[in-house]
C-alpha cells in the first residue's frame, strides 16, 4: 500500500495501557470506573466499593486478575544453579510441584524485587514477580547452561481469596484435584490449568495459572460456580488492605527496588527487610552473598517492622518518632484492619530503633478534620506476627467456609 | 470444683455485657466466676442451630453498635469475631416498586430523586443533624452518665464534662439537641422529608425495640442510638456478625477463658445472697453456692431486683422505682430456614440491596396504625418488620443455595388480649402460629413466595424471648431508651453508676447506662467502676475522650 502524508501511522507499539482478556468481564463488572495501570496492562483500583470487596476477601471468596505479573520460565541442566545465582534462599529446598517466596538481590546485596518461584521438575522454574526481570535473568545466568523465556504473556492468572474458595473449586469440578493441596501446593489439575494454593491475603486462597487465550473460559467457569460461595470480583485496592494485614511486603511501597532507584541510599537488603531467613549463606555463592555476609557482620541499618498504631486513624506516610522528640522513621503502609478492628502499619526504622530499640515509639498523625488539619502523636508498638492470621488458611482439605 | 468456691468477682448471666465486665475483671487480675441459668452462653446475642444445617441468630441478629474501644481491648479479632458490613436496604411498596437505600451515595440521591426530586438533598441535610447528634453522644457511651443531684466529686466532673461539651455546641444545636432527645421521629421526618415511602424507610430505627409509636416523643432518640454505631468508622453502618451474633459472645467467653476466668452454664442464680448489706455471693438454682465480695448481674434492673433479691435488703423508694421501670415488651421476631432464596418481584435481578434490611411499611400512618393494636395488647395486623437474609453475605448460616432468614417484627405485646383478657399465658402455639401468619402475610407484599420456601420457623414471641433469654417482657434493650430512663435516670434515679444499693454488687447490663443494642458499653462502663472501687482504676484502659479531642 502507498504511505499517504495524511494518514498518521499507527506507533509500532501500543500507546497507553492495554487490556488483558478478562477485560471484557471486568469491564461489565465495573461500576467505580476505577482503572489503574499494571505493568502497561488496565487493572481496575476498585470496582464497585472497596468495604465490601475487602470483606468478600475475608468472608466469602474473591477474584483478581494478576494476569500483569512478570513471568520468566527457567529451564535446562543448570536451572536449578541459575536460581541458586538469583535468589538468597536455597532453590533447592522447593521442592518439584512447590511454590517458594524468595527474594534477589544486586551485587550490594540491595533487593531488586521479590516474587514467587514455581517449580514444575527438577530443571524448571517459573518466576513471577512485580518488575520486569528479563535483562537480570539473563545477566545472572550468562554462563550457566540455561534457557530464560518470559512468559509474561503467554500465561495468565487468576488470584482466588477467600474462606469459600475451596468450595467454590470444588463446584467448579477442582475439587478432586485441590483437596489434597497443601499450602505453597502446585499441580497441573487439567491440561493447561495450574493450581498453586498461595495468594497475597494470608487467607485460604489459591492461584490459578493457564494460557493467555484460555483464562477468559477458566474465569467463566470460576464465576458460574460462585453464586452459592459469595464470590466477588475485586479490584487492587482491596487486596492491598488484605496483603497489609497479612503482613506481606510490596515493591515499590514498603521497599523501593533497587534497579528503579535514582537515588543513592534508597536500596534494601532482605536483612533490613526482615527477611534474614530468607537469605542461606551456606548454599555457595549467590549475587549479593558478600554484601549481604558483610551486613550481617556489622548489622542493618534499617528495620522494616509490624506496627500496632494506637487510636483510629490510619497512619500510612506517618513519621515515627524516638520519645516523642527524635525522627527515627516512617510508616510506608498503614491501615485500619477491619478484620483486627485496630490501626496497623508495616514501617521502616532506622537502626537501632526497631532493632535493639523497641520502645518509646511514636507516630505523628496528621488528620483532616473537614478542613482543619489535626496532629497528633499516637503510641506504637512493634508486632512479630501478622495482623491477621486464621487456621483456615492452613487447613488441609481446607473447610467448606 | 466444690459447690462453695470463693471468687473474687461472680458476675450473674453471660450475655455480652456479664462476659464483657468478666473479661475485664480477669484481665486486671481478678479470679471471676461467670454463671449462666442457660446450657449456652450468648444471653440475645447467640447463635444456635434448630435445624440441621441452619444457624440463626435467635435475638439480636446485626451489630453495629458494639464499641471498637472493647473489641479491642479485649482481642475480639484474635478470638475469631469477624463483623461483615451489609449493602444498604429497602422499602418495598404494595403497587411493586420501592425505595432503596442504596450505599453509594450519587446512586442514592438519584434513589431518593425518583420519588420525591425535593427529598434528594434533605437527605444530606438529615444526615447532617444525625451525624452531628450522635457525634455529640457518643463519648458518653463509654463514661459515667453525668448526675447532677450528685455531689460526689466524680460525678461533678462528669457533669463538668457535660456542660462544656454542651456549651461547645452553642446555643442553636443545643436546643436542637434537647429536641432531638424529647421529640417523636416522625415529627422529625416530617420536617426533613416529603415522601411518606421515604420518611416510612427512615423511621423503623426510631421504634425498633420499643413500646412507642413513630410519633410518640422520645422516639427520635432511639433512632439516634441505633445510628450511634459504625462498622470501621462508617458511622450508622450496621454489620453480620460471621457466624451470627453469638460469634460475639463465643470471642468474649474464648477471652475470658483465656485469662483464666470461669464459666458455669446450666444453672441461673435464684438468690443475691445479702449479709449486713453487703452481697457475700449467689445461690444457684441447682443448690450451688459461690461466694464473692463483689456481685455483677448482667440481668435486667427488674429480674434482678424484683425476683432474685430479697426486698428486705433494699431500700423501698429503690425498689419503688425499679417496680416502676419501663420495660415493656414491644417486638418477636421469626427466624427462617429457606430453600431457596425467595424471589422479590419488584427488585431487579441480583439487586445489592437484597443483602440489606428489607422492609413493607410504606407510611409514618401505617406505623403508627401498628403501634395503635400493640396498645390493644394485639400484634400489628400491618407489622413493621426488619427483614435480613445473611446468608447471601455469610456462608456459614445455612447450606450452599439454601437461605437463612431473620425477621425482627414491631409491634407485639408482652401480655397478649385474647378475649378482652391481656396475660403473657396467652401466648401459646396457636397464637404464635397466628401471629406468624400476619407476619407471613405482610412480607408477601414484597416476597410473594415465601411461604413455598420455609423449612422450618422459630416464632418468637415477648413471652418466649423473657422465657428464655430472660429479658423481663422481653424488651430488648432491657429497658426502655426514652428520655425518663436515660443518662443519670439509668436504670433509676440516683443509681446510675452501675454501683446498687446493696454494696459491692453492680448492675453490668443493658438496664444500666447507656442502654441496650449490643454496645457492651455497660459490660465495661461497669467494670471500670468496679475496679475503681478496689482503688484498680488503672487496671484497664481509659477510653474516656478529653474534651476537644476528637477519635
Amino acid at each position: 500500500m502507498a504511505k499517504s502524508a495524511k494518514i498518521p501511522q499507527p506507533f509500532a507499539v501500543p500507546i497507553g495501557l492495554v487490556p488483558t482478556p478478562l477485560q471484557p468481564r471486568l469491564e461489565a463488572l465495573s461500576q467505580a470506573k476505577a482503572w489503574a495501570g499494571w505493568a502497561g496492562y488496565i487493572t481496575a483500583r476498585v470496582l464497585d466499593n472497596v468495604e465490601f470487596e475487602y470483606f468478600a476477601i475475608r468472608n466469602q471468596v474473591t477474584l483478581f486478575d494478576i494476569s500483569p505479573m512478570h513471568k520468566y520460565r527457567i529451564t535446562g541442566p543448570d536451572a536449578l544453579a541459575v536460581m541458586n545465582r538469583l535468589i538468597t534462599r536455597d532453590a533447592a529446598k522447593i521442592g518439584i510441584g512447590r511454590v517458594g517466596y524468595a527474594m534477589w538481590c544486586n551485587e550490594q546485596g540491595m533487593v531488586i524485587d521479590d516474587g514467587t518461584i514455581f517449580r514444575f521438575g527438577e530443571a524448571d522454574f517459573r518466576l513471577c514477580c512485580q518488575e520486569p526481570m528479563l535483562t537480570w535473568l539473563l545477566d545472572s545466568a550468562w554462563g550457566f547452561d540455561a534457557e530464560i523465556r518470559d512468559e509474561s504473556e503467554a500465561i495468565a492468572g487468576l488470584s482466588l481469596q477467600g474462606p469459600t474458595a475451596f468450595s467454590l473449586l470444588a463446584e467448579a469440578g477442582f475439587g478432586d484435584a485441590v483437596a489434597g493441596l497443601k499450602p505453597f501446593d502446585l499441580d497441573e489439575v487439567e491440561p493447561g490449568i495450574w493450581i498453586s494454593r498461595t495468594g497475597f491475603t494470608g487467607d485460604l486462597g489459591y492461584e490459578l495459572w493457564c494460557g493467555w487465550d484460555g483464562v477468559l473460559a477458566l474465569w467463566d467457569r470460576l464465576w458460574a460456580a460462585g453464586g452459592n460461595w459469595g464470590l466477588r470480583a475485586i479490584g487492587g485496592e482491596a487486596l492491598d488492605i488484605a496483603r497489609i494485614e497479612a503482613g506481606f511486603i510490596a515493591a515499590g511501597v514498603d521497599f523501593q527496588p533497587v534497579h528503579g532507584a535514582i537515588r543513592l541510599g534508597r536500596g534494601r537488603s532482605p536483612l533490613e527487610l526482615g527477611f534474614a531467613r530468607m537469605v542461606d549463606f551456606d548454599k555457595g555463592h549467590f549475587n549479593g552473598r558478600r554484601a549481604l555476609l558483610a551486613e550481617r557482620a556489622r548489622g542493618p541499618k534499617h528495620h522494616l517492622v509490624r506496627l500496632d498504631i494506637g487510636g483510629f486513624r490510619p497512619a500510612d506516610g506517618a513519621l515515627l518518632y524516638h520519645k516523642k522528640k527524635k525522627e527515627v522513621g516512617h510508616v510506608t503502609s498503614g491501615i485500619w484492619s477491619p478484620t483486627a478492628k485496630r490501626n496497623v502499619a508495616l514501617a521502616e526504622l532506622r537502626a537501632p530503633y526497631g532493632g535493639a530499640v523497641k520502645g518509646d515509639l511514636w507516630a505523628e498523625i496528621y488528620v483532616n478534620l473537614e478542613g482543619q488539619w489535626d496532629k497528633r502523636l499516637v503510641p506504637v508498638r512493634i508486632e512479630d506476627k501478622p495482623f491477621f492470621t486464621h487456621k483456615r488458611a492452613r487447613a488441609t482439605p481446607p473447610n467448606r467456609f | 470444683m466444690g459447690q462453695h468456691d470463693t471468687y473474687d468477682a461472680i458476675i450473674a448471666g453471660a450475655g455480652h455485657n456479664g462476659l464483657t465486665t468478666a473479661c475485664y475483671l480477669a484481665r486486671a487480675g481478678l479470679k471471676v466466676l461467670v454463671v449462666e441459668k442457660n446450657d449456652w452462653i450468648g444471653g440475645a446475642a447467640v447463635s444456635r442451630s434448630l435445624h440441621e444445617g441452619w444457624t440463626y441468630s435467635n435475638c439480636s441478629y446485626v451489630c453495629s453498635l458494639l464499641r471498637r474501644e472493647i473489641v479491642r481491648d479485649l482481642e475480639l479479632p484474635r478470638f475469631g469475631l469477624q463483623v461483615i458490613p451489609y449493602e444498604g436496604g429497602a422499602t418495598f411498596t404494595r403497587d411493586g416498586d420501592y425505595f432503596a437505600y442504596l450505599s453509594d451515595h450519587d446512586a442514592l440521591r438519584r434513589e431518593i430523586s425518583r420519588h420525591s426530586a425535593r427529598d434528594a438533598d434533605a437527605y444530606t441535610r438529615f444526615s447532617q443533624t444525625v451525624i452531628r447528634q450522635c457525634r455529640f453522644i457518643r463519648p458518653f457511651l463509654l463514661r459515667n452518665a453525668p448526675d447532677p443531684t450528685s455531689l460526689r466529686p466524680r460525678d461533678l466532673q462528669e457533669m463538668l464534662y457535660l456542660g462544656r461539651k454542651a456549651h461547645g455546641l452553642g446555643a442553636h444545636e443545643l436546643n436542637e439537641t434537647l429536641r432531638f432527645w424529647t421529640m417523636s421521629i416522625g415529627d422529625f421526618l416530617d420536617e426533613h422529608f416529603e415522601s411518606d415511602l421515604i420518611k416510612a424507610h427512615l423511621a423503623g430505627s426510631g421504634i425498633i425495640g420499643t413500646g412507642l409509636g413513630v410519633y410518640s416523643p422520645g422516639t427520635a432518640y432511639v433512632l439516634l442510638h441505633h445510628y450511634m454505631g459504625d462498622v470501621d468508622g462508617s458511622i450508622g453502618a450496621w454489620g453480620f456478625a460471621r457466624g451470627g451474633m453469638g460469634a460475639i459472645t463465643k470471642a468474649l467467653g474464648d477471652s475470658f477463658t483465656e485469662a483464666d476466668g470461669t464459666i458455669v452454664t446450666g444453672a441461673g442464680v435464684e438468690k443475691f445472697l445479702v449479709q449486713d448489706g453487703r452481697v457475700t455471693g449467689v445461690a444457684l438454682d441447682n443448690g450451688d453456692e459461690y461466694r464473692a465480695g463483689i456481685v455483677g448481674s448482667n440481668m435486667d434492673v427488674k429480674r434482678t431486683f424484683l425476683k432474685h433479691t430479697d426486698r428486705a435488703a433494699l431500700p423501698d423508694d429503690f425498689v419503688t422505682a425499679v417496680e416502676r421501670f419501663k420495660i415493656r415488651g414491644s417486638s418477636g421476631k421469626l427466624n427462617i430456614a429457606l430453600d431457596a432464596l425467595p424471589d422479590f418481584p419488584a427488585a431487579p435481578k441480583g439487586a445489592p440491596f437484597l443483602r440489606g434490611d428489607l422492609h413493607c411499611s410504606t407510611t409514618l400512618d401505617e406505623l403508627e396504625r401498628a403501634y395503635d393494636d400493640w396498645k390493644d395488647g394485639r400484634w400489628s395486623s400491618e407489622p413493621y418488620f426488619d427483614m435480613l437474609i445473611p446468608s447471601q453475605i455469610d456462608p456459614t448460616m445455612a447450606p450452599p443455595g439454601k437461605h437463612m432468614m431473620t425477621v425482627f417484627v414491631q409491634y407485639a405485646p408482652y401480655d397478649l388480649n385474647v378475649g378482652g383478657v391481656r396475660s403473657a399465658d396467652n401466648w401459646d402455639d396457636i397464637q404464635r402460629k397466628a401471629f406468624a401468619d400476619a407476619v407471613f402475610d405482610k412480607i408477601e407484599q414484597c416476597c410473594p413466595d415465601i411461604r413455598r420456601h420455609v423449612v422450618h420457623a422459630e416464632i418468637r414471641s415477648p413471652w418466649d424471648i423473657e422465657n428464655e433469654v430472660g429479658l423481663t417482657e422481653g424488651n430488648i434493650f432491657q429497658g426502655e431508651l426514652t428520655f425518663d430512663q436515660l443518662l443519670f435516670n439509668r436504670p433509676v434515679p440516683g443509681y446510675a453508676s452501675y454501683d446498687m444499693p446493696i454494696r459491692g454488687m453492680y448492675l453490668v447490663g443493658s438496664s444500666a447506662h447507656p442502654g441496650g443494642g449490643v454496645m457492651a458499653a455497660p459490660g465495661a462502663n461497669a467494670a471500670r467502676e468496679i475496679l475503681r472501687g478496689l482503688g484498680r482504676r488503672r487496671a484497664m484502659p481509659d477510653h474516656r475522650e478529653p474534651l476537644g479531642a476528637e477519635a
